[in-house]
């Protein structure tokens, strides 16, 4: 058990509301996700529901409403999440329903589906958010039975005293509710755990498999028209002129609105919508360089002879390294520009009227998109002040349908933006629906990239490592450079390669390492074939040196980094404590506040010197992991007519290993089985963790074998799933599981899956066929061989 | 504009649409019948699967003019209950992701179930070819299709 001060989070989380006052009850019904039609709960509907805090609420008969506060994609957060707070408010999940909440920013933090960050970031509040709530209505209940609430026990919502008389939390939910938020509360021991680590069905299942209302396509409101909207057909170019006479003839359109350099078709039916926009004739100009995907590829190549954009990270000497080498390594790897393709294509709901904007729909990022409405808008702009702002904001209600999927495509509010315009220009309740080829062809393409990989090997080991990346329109972030092998070889470097393209890109299922790790694993099978070394034996021997190198480094270090940041904390507890003051004294405050950025300087100062000479990444937890994986799949074990590839990944704060086993039959390979050990801590929901990481698996798979995308003049020359390959069921290959116990707290699975996909199968292909691939989709280059 | 009379999930509707107007939107757009998704409008990605008398088929390709007499069972219509074979083992191996696309899937799957009592892996391979899931769904999917096969 573990005891927490509540008073911290009481600004995020820990409103109480008294169910009187009805304010929560009023902002969660604006959102009418409560589908009538939904099964029943065993309980049945209560009369009346009492706001606990901001995520739950409670009805007389005991039922449970949970808000999940992040965007649903797919991954099954809106199962998880509330799974966590009502595992700590020790709730039988029978008993739970589950609500979507809407963008909140007084309520909740961070409402992102990104980075494979929700359950990792939500772990301690939901748990915080749960504990309190039950704390409280055990407070309830002893002051009704007027007994110290420590002599209380409970079970699946019932409280029990010492002379084994009984409560329902719906009997006590109303006094609860106004129970002032108790300043401690106490967390379960995890071995204590009832619902967590238990499989729980997705919440919306029932929904999905008979079709009822769920995503932003199927959303609708009373008045509402359809809006198909013409783009500029290739990248660079630019609306010259429409003529709209031939749209405006098509039964059902309303009108045709241009804003910027694109046409907006309305009409009463989706199919009106589409038919009105394919009759507009628009004339085009190319107004920026028109790119061609033999351009990319030239030029990808040919800027790694130039100076870095940037050098993301530097360890020793790496030019001497080379200049020393017995033998130096190099090979090129390149992957295509991408487009997400989620099944549902892009769409949003706007209605924007004076008073205030209405919006509803699929979206990654709601509190992003609510900015970068009000500056579409007009309602914001760069000068204005921060009460402004506010108001401005205040105005925009932003809901969150399911989504067809994400993959990145919707943190990007373009087509949000796009309905708020329309809406506004028009007067009226519109809804954004983006055709196949609009969504294949508007897109924030994964970029195109190329890694260029050299070693230097002296007396047989690896002296050195130089990792060059050439990317469209931004390089990898922050802390990739730092993932394994850094840490783990002296003189190691990484560097960036920009290069600028008018082509629209963005994040894509695990950005940068999504492929990056495709050539880095591929990589080191060769380099180990290179070494006489076996796969498996080189990694271990690469992961004790970066073992050696951490330990050094918090032996070093350590000692220094504890000192400052407890210095770093002290400052800025006692600047809150000064700020928290009525009339703090300003010259006491510049001191402080002086004090407190010298402490954080000095504390970032010692991190980012430990950061550059360890890894991002625990060397023990890789190697467990890939421990795990050699022992699942076999890979000491010959098998006849199986070819095996292995892959170690770690990123999104997740360590995942896996073996491809691939057989070829009639000179073609068929991927017939990936296994896959995880090493994600604490699994939430077990079949919803094994299903998005086969997900993971299988789209890592698909894209890598088959995907592919091009350009010629700046115009996508694959605009639907007739050119464009997706992986369908006969090439899914199995997908076994096996996860690292640890409890260690959980960290993500949306992402972490996918990136080491491409190598396990490339290294397994290499066996089959004695052929390294160096570029994906492997078919591409496969198709000799039949 | 032409009116058009059709039996869709057993209920006697009329319309009155384009001519060529896909099925699709006749279901979503007019008849509130949502489960029926778009995916692709090419007949590619099978998330628009509906029944036309006992034949799957993509209704984002089929002008609303040659349903004429034929019967449209969608998913809303697989069962009155939500207990179609199919939809209670897809909650037995809580088959979807997103989601989007099982509306599709099990659609595809019905019309696989009424011609085969019992079909090979190969045979649902070949049946469920063209229903696209971005999510990778598939594995949970094929074993579903089995379990209902033996229900």
């Amino acid at each position: 058990m573990t005891t927490f001060k509540t008073k911290y989070n009481r600004r995020s989380f820990l409103k109480v509301s008294a169910a009187t006052s009805g304010g929560m009850v009023l902002g969660f019904s604006w959102f009418a996700s409560c589908n009538p039609t939904a099964p029943a709960p065993m309980k049945g509907m209560p009369e009346a529901w009492f706001d606990i805090n901001a995520y739950l609420k409670i009805g007389e008969n005991g039922l449970v409403t949970i808000m999940s506060p992040n965007p649903e994609i797919g991954q099954n957060i809106k199962t998880s999440m509330p799974m966590i707070i009502a595992e700590e408010l020790d709730v039988a999940w029978r008993d739970v329903i589950v609500e979507q909440a809407p963008l909140n920013t007084d309520w909740y933090t961070r409402q992102v589906a990104g980075g494979s960050q929700s359950i990792r970031h939500g772990w301690e509040s939901l748990r915080m958010a749960g504990a309190t709530a039950r704390k409280m209505l055990l407070e309830a209940a002893a002051k009704r039975w007027e007994v110290e609430a420590s002599t209380l026990s409970v079970a699946d919502g019932i409280i029990k005293n010492a002379k084994n008389e009984t409560l329902g939390y719906g009997d006590v939910a109303a006094d609860a509710a106004n129970i002032e938020v108790p300043e401690e509360a106490t967390l379960k021991d995890p071995k204590d755990f009832k619902i967590i680590g238990k499989s729980k069905t997705n919440v919306d299942l029932t929904k999905i498999i008979t079709g009822q209302s769920l995503f932003g396509l199927d959303y609708k409101r009373e008045g509402m028209e359809y809006a198909v909207v013409l783009r500029p057909p290739a990248f660079g170019q630019k609306l010259v002129s429409v003529d709209d006479a031939d749209a405006k003839k098509v039964n059902g359109v309303t009108e045709v609105i241009k804003f910027g350099d694109k046409v907006a078709v309305l009409a009463t039916s989706t199919w009106a919508a589409m038919k009105g926009k394919k009759a507009l004739k628009a004339e085009w100009k190319q107004a920026s360089v028109s790119e061609s995907t033999t351009y990319h590829s030239s030029e990808m190549k040919a800027v790694l002879a130039k100076e870095p954009t940037k050098v993301a990270r530097n360890n020793g000497d790496v030019e001497k390294a080379f200049a020393e080498a017995d033998e130096v390594m190099e090979r090129t790897y390149e992957a295509p520009f991408l487009p997400h393709n989620c099944m549902e294509p892009m769409n949003f709901f706007a209605h924007v009227t004076d008073e205030k904007v209405d919006m509803m729909g699929p979206i990654q990022t709601p509190q992003w998109t609510q900015s970068r409405v009000a500056g579409a808008l007009g309602m914001i702009d760069q000068k204005s002040d921060g009460p402004t702002r506010q108001a401005a904001l205040a105005k925009i209600k932003i809901g969150m349908t399911r989504m067809g999927g994400g993959f990145g495509r919707r943190l990007y509010g373009d087509f949000a933006l796009e309905a708020a315009v329309i809406s506004q220009k028009s007067n009226k309740p519109i809804k954004v629906v983006y055709t196949r080829e609009d969504d294949m062809t508007a897109g924030t393409y994964r970029p195109a990239s190329v890694y260029k990989i050299k070693a230097a090997i002296k007396d047989n080991q690896i002296t050195g490592y130089q990792l060059n990346e050439v990317c469209f329109n931004g390089n990898m972030y922050g802390i990739i450079p730092n993932f394994f092998p850094a840490g783990a070889i002296e003189n190691y470097q990484v560097n960036n390669f920009k290069i600028d393209s008018n082509i629209t890109t963005g994040a894509w299922r695990a950005p940068y390492t999504n492929f990056l790790a495709s050539a880095e694993q591929g990589f080191f099978d060769e380099l180990a074939e290179k070494l006489g070394k076996g796969a498996v034996d080189l990694r271990l021997e690469l992961l004790a040196n970066a073992d050696k190198v951490h330990k050094k480094a918090d032996a070093d270090f350590g000692e220094e980094l504890k000192t400052k940041e407890a210095a770093f904390n002290t400052a800025k507890e006692a600047l809150e404590a000064l700020q928290k003051q009525d009339a703090p004294d300003e010259k006491i405050l510049k001191v402080f506040n002086k004090s407190f950025e010298d402490a954080k300087e000095a504390f970032k100062e010692i991190e980012g010197k430990i950061n550059n000479i360890k890894g991002n990444y625990e060397p023990n937890r890789m190697i467990d992991v890939m421990k795990l994986v050699v022992e699942k799949g076999n890979w000491d074990k010959e098998e006849a007519g199986i070819h095996k590839g292995l892959s170690l990944y770690y990123c999104h704060n997740t360590y995942v290993a896996q073996i491809a086993h691939l057989r070829m039959i009639d000179d073609k390979p068929k991927v017939e089985k990936i296994t896959c050990a995880v090493d994600c801590g604490i699994v939430i929901n077990p079949v919803a963790a094994i299903n998005l990481i086969q997900g993971g698996v299988i789209d890592g798979v698909g894209h890598s074998m088959y995907s592919n995308f091009s350009f010629k003049d700046g115009q996508p020359e694959m605009q639907n799933f007739d050119k464009y390959r997706l992986i369908r069921m006969k090439e899914a290959p199995k997908v076994d599981v096996h996860f690292v116990e640890n409890g260690i707290d959980p960290t993500g699975l949306g992402e972490p899956t996918l990136p080491p996909v491409g190598a396990a199968i490339a290294n397994a292909l290499y066996k089959a066929t004695g052929k390294r691939l160096y570029k994906q989709p492997y078919i591409g280059s496969l198709n000799p061989l039949g | 504009m032409a009116v058009f009379n059709i039996q869709v999930n057993g209920q006697d509707h009329q319309v009155d649409v384009d001519a060529d107007t896909p099925v699709l939107w006749v279901l979503r757009d007019q008849l509130n019948l949502v489960g029926t998704k778009f995916g692709c409008g090419i007949a590619q990605c099978g998330a628009c699967t509906i029944h036309l008398g006992d034949t799957a088929m993509r209704s984002c390709s089929l002008p609303i003019s040659n349903v004429k007499d034929q019967k449209i069972t969608t998913i809303e219509g697989l069962s009155e209950k939500g207990d179609h074979v199919l939809q209670k083992a897809w909650i037995e191996h809580d088959v979807p992701q997103c989601g989007y696309c099982q509306a599709g899937q099990i659609m595809t799957a019905a019309a696989l179930l009424k011609e085969n009592k019992s079909p090979s892996d190969e045979e649902i391979d070949t049946a469920m070819h063209g229903n696209l899931c971005r999510c990778g769904t598939y594995l949970r999917i094929k074993a579903a299709v089995k379990t209902a096969a033996s229900m």
